[in-house]
């Protein structure tokens, strides 16, 4: 491989790097057809900080360019965009965390999601040995006896959760009240027809199909594949049947009385244990391919950060299925434990962490289909 | 590694576009290929890297071709920028040839795209590859891998031994040692010389230290000048090439595309004087960029300033380099090392002759004309007053040569006297100049490459394989 050197970078030294990028592959354009990153680009003649960050997020890490590019390294323009963009995206991440001291989280976020991770699992230990004894902690509880509220009160649980779950979702509600006016549209603008075309693109992931042919990125390496895509389905889709079943929980618990747990063939359950297979395979194979990827494409400081995200998601998972498979046994009181740790270490670092990336992709999603709907300057026929 | 007692069906020199459709076209026959690339992986594929579509002729809409272009039109485009030097047998064979050749590089992993931004004006001639020339290239090497074609880099071939009319074998070198290798026939498609400076320079004089080689660097002539030596029939000359202006602080080779400056057409270039040489408004500024770079190594020092004012900024194609910029025309010609004076006078003269009541538009043929001014300048003409003032310094920019080994309607190469050799087939840049003997048409690079070396390929497999 013809790795140039990830060298570290200051912010200032970064954005005027992207600018320079950007100039040149605005003079030369042959990737327009790749994804919408390019079209959004060419709509340009110069690049300020806000347009290296809504492109920045805009790019989808695919590497199709780089491989196309005749300029890339060990050429001395020295164009890596997907390297160039992740590390920007980095910056946005940073920049717009809320509150904004806790962006250093992103600093080393592996580690800080690995701390929070252990932090939350010893909280779980500790609540649920303050509530119980080790007799009730190791003890069989069956279905009938209430199982999980056997140890923890269900209101405990739901306080504790939603209490945080509403604070990251707050925290990234000030992401994105400030990052949409950043790219210099009106927030009313956000919630019109583009919206809509952003969420297609996002929850087909377009854009990672390599152009209008969709024969897949070049991911891990330089041959076209749809494996990516395919993994982060998995894990995306996995998530959302996750929270389907919470969700009907949630409305079975308070709105028909009818609490957990519940019959393998329930809804919940059915979301649930769909979603948790696609949590175990998704991000599974987003790490393999993570192990194969071709250096290039990558931030390296950021691997931690990836992987934390999709660390916890498998672990989450595979703490749930095996809560499921074993909550009428003695090892059931642990199984709770590290799941519920886990689960709260995800909600705690969903500002701080990789999993803003939807967010802030989505925005430059919405935002591009806002702005390729108005005329640009005419340019003399080239 | 290779095996040096082996005979193989074809010798391919060279690694870009042409050598690749030659290799895929005779391994698709059947026979034994082995391809030898001078270049590194990473730049691999010639200028083939740098290039971004190929002129099609089509009768009717195809896909991404709009409308329709037709033969006799292609044909008279070709011959208005060569001014006849060019052999229309082969010329129309060859535009012919590329109507139908694009499902075979489909086939063989090549994507095409919608036009690009600012570039409407080709869409329909030209069809765009996704990702350029480097994607195409990329995705003929996989193919070839597949195939089994046995691909080499770093493999530079430096002789290549002719019996009368037959080719025998070639001597390479690779990896710090001298190999031979045997074929039964050779396609030579390793481009022309554009990066041989002493060659430029015994064509050009001392000009050519000021040329700047926007093509690969790899690109010597060194088989070329073999092949001239032992016999081959030579076709155009060494002062003919695809040159066009640039920007003077692009990097000396392999500066590519990006390096353009469209800027020349909306305001007047000068030269190191301060004086005005050519008319910028002839017309639109693709049918002229490959003019300009030899308009350009035609003036003192090899230097030319495209200035243009705030009027017209932002209705070009953004260059690469920023402007050099100015709030006074006087404080310009200071920053671009030229007389202020001179340049106050030549502007003022050329604000003098702008015809008034001129209608502004960038997108046609306008009205905006200069009256009693030499050279005029006969579209676009508007006055230069609008601070801040924009410099682009440009120096010529030699993409390839024409200077090459002329050839039959097989891709055959013929000899001094005439005869086509029986199993030498040359292809791209290295026989251009029998279709281009001057100027350029865009996209007609890759069209010569394709189809000659898909027709060399093919008939060096018949050769072969009977």
């Amino acid at each position: 491989m013809y790795a140039a050197e990830d060298k570290p970078m200051k912010l200032e030294e970064l954005i005027e790097d992207a600018q320079r990028v950007l100039r040149v592959c605005n003079a030369c354009r042959y990737c327009e057809g790749f994804c919408s990153m390019f079209p959004a680009m060419a709509r340009r003649l110069e690049f300020t900080e806000n347009d290296v960050h809504y492109l920045g997020n805009l790019c989808h890490n695919c590497g199709s360019c780089l491989y196309s590019c005749q300029f890339a390294p060990p050429h001395e323009f020295q164009v890596n965009v997907p390297r160039l963009m992740a590390k920007v995206r980095g910056e946005t991440y940073r920049q717009y965390a809320w509150p904004s001291a806790l962006g250093k989280l992103y600093n080393n976020n592996g580690v800080a999601v690995s701390l929070i991770s252990a932090f939350s699992i010893a909280l779980l230990f500790w609540v649920a040995g303050a509530l119980t004894n080790p007799e009730r902690f190791f003890a069989a509880h069956s279905v009938e006896q209430g199982s999980f509220y056997a140890l923890m009160p269900h209101n405990l649980m739901a306080g504790m959760f939603g209490a945080v779950f509403l604070f990251a979702m707050f925290s990234l509600f000030m992401g994105f009240i400030r990052f949409w006016p950043y790219m210099g549209e009106e927030l009313a603008d956000f919630f019109k027809k583009p919206l809509a075309e952003g969420l297609h693109d996002a929850f087909t992931l377009k854009n990672l199909g390599g152009g209008v042919e969709q024969e897949g990125c070049t991911y891990p390496n330089e041959q076209k594949s749809l494996v990516r895509r395919v993994f982060h389905h998995f894990t995306f889709y996995g998530f959302m049947l996750c929270l389907a079943s919470t969700s009907t929980a949630t409305v079975y618990h308070y709105l028909l009385d009818y609490p957990a747990p519940y019959p393998y063939l329930s809804l919940p359950k059915i979301f649930g244990t769909l979603g948790g297979i696609g949590l175990l395979i998704g991000p599974a194979g987003l790490l393999y391919l993570k192990t194969k990827r071709d250096p290039q494409l990558a931030a390296t400081d950021q691997t931690g950060m990836d992987a934390g995200l999709l660390v916890l998601l498998f672990m989450i998972s595979l703490t749930g299925l095996g809560l499921m498979i074993w909550r009428e046994t003695g090892a059931m009181g642990t199984w709770l434990a590290i799941h519920l740790g886990f689960v709260l270490a995800l909600f705690l670092t969903m500002p701080y962490g990789k999993f803003v990336h939807g967010m802030y992709r989505l925005m430059a999603l919405v935002r591009w289909h806002v702005e390729r709907r108005r005329p640009v300057p005419g340019v003399a026929p080239e | 590694m290779l095996d040096t007692n082996k005979t193989w069906d074809l010798l391919v020199v060279g690694g870009g576009n042409a050598a690749l459709c030659a290799a895929l076209m005779a391994r698709e026959a059947g026979c034994s290929v082995i391809l030898l690339e001078g270049a590194p992986k990473p730049y691999r594929g010639g200028n083939s890297r740098h290039t971004r579509n190929l002129r099609c002729m089509h009768e009717e809409p195809q896909d991404i071709l709009l409308e329709t272009y037709p033969e006799e039109e292609y044909w008279q485009d070709l011959l208005k920028v060569t001014g006849g030097l060019t052999n229309e047998k082969l010329a129309r064979m060859m535009l012919k040839h590329t109507s139908s050749c694009r499902p075979w590089m489909v086939k063989h992993g090549v994507r095409f795209q919608p036009p690009l931004g600012g570039t409407l004006h080709l869409s329909r001639t030209n069809a765009f590859f996704l990702g350029g020339g480097k994607a195409l290239v990329n995705a003929y090497y996989d193919s070839a891998e597949r195939l089994g074609v046995s691909i080499h880099y770093e493999a530079k071939v430096t002789d290549i031994e002719i019996e009368g009319d037959t080719f025998k074998s070639a001597t390479f070198t690779h990896g710090g040692a001298t190999h031979q290798v045997r074929a039964k026939a050779v396609v030579v498609a390793c481009g022309g010389f554009q990066a041989n400076l002493e060659w430029l320079e015994e064509a050009w004089g001392a000009a050519a230290k000021n040329f700047l080689v926007r093509g690969t660097p790899y690109n010597r002539g060194d088989i070329l000048k073999v092949l001239l030596a032992k016999g081959a029939k030579q076709i155009s000359d060494p002062l003919q090439g695809h040159c066009v202006a640039i920007d003077a602080r692009s990097p000396k080779y392999d500066g590519g595309i990006i390096t353009r400056v469209d800027a020349v057409s909306l305001g007047i270039v000068v030269n190191k004087n301060a004086q005005r040489f050519y008319d910028e408004g002839e017309d639109f500024w693709p049918k002229r960029y490959a003019i300009w770079g030899r308009l350009v190594a035609g003036q003192p020092d090899q230097i030319g300033y495209s200035i243009v004012d705030a009027k017209v900024m932002g209705k070009f194609m953004p260059p690469v380099y920023p402007p050099i910029r100015a709030k006074t025309l006087r404080e310009l010609a200071q920053k671009l090392e030229i007389d202020p004076d001179a340049l106050e006078k030549t502007v003022a003269e050329f604000n003098a002759a702008v015809r008034p009541g001129g209608t502004f538009d960038h997108t046609i043929q306008d009205d905006c004309a200069t009256i009693e001014l030499t050279p005029p300048k006969t579209h676009w003409a508007q006055k230069i007053d609008t601070a801040p003032f924009f410099g682009y310094p440009l120096r010529p920019g030699i993409t390839f040569t024409y200077l090459g080994v002329t050839v039959d309607d097989k891709s055959r190469m013929i000899l001094q006297d005439d005869k086509p050799c029986k199993n030498i087939f040359a292809a791209g840049e290295i026989m251009a100049g029998n279709v281009l003997g001057k100027g350029y048409l865009a996209g007609i690079g890759m069209s010569i490459g394709t189809v000659f070396g898909r027709i060399a390929g093919e008939e060096a497999a018949k050769h072969v394989r009977g």
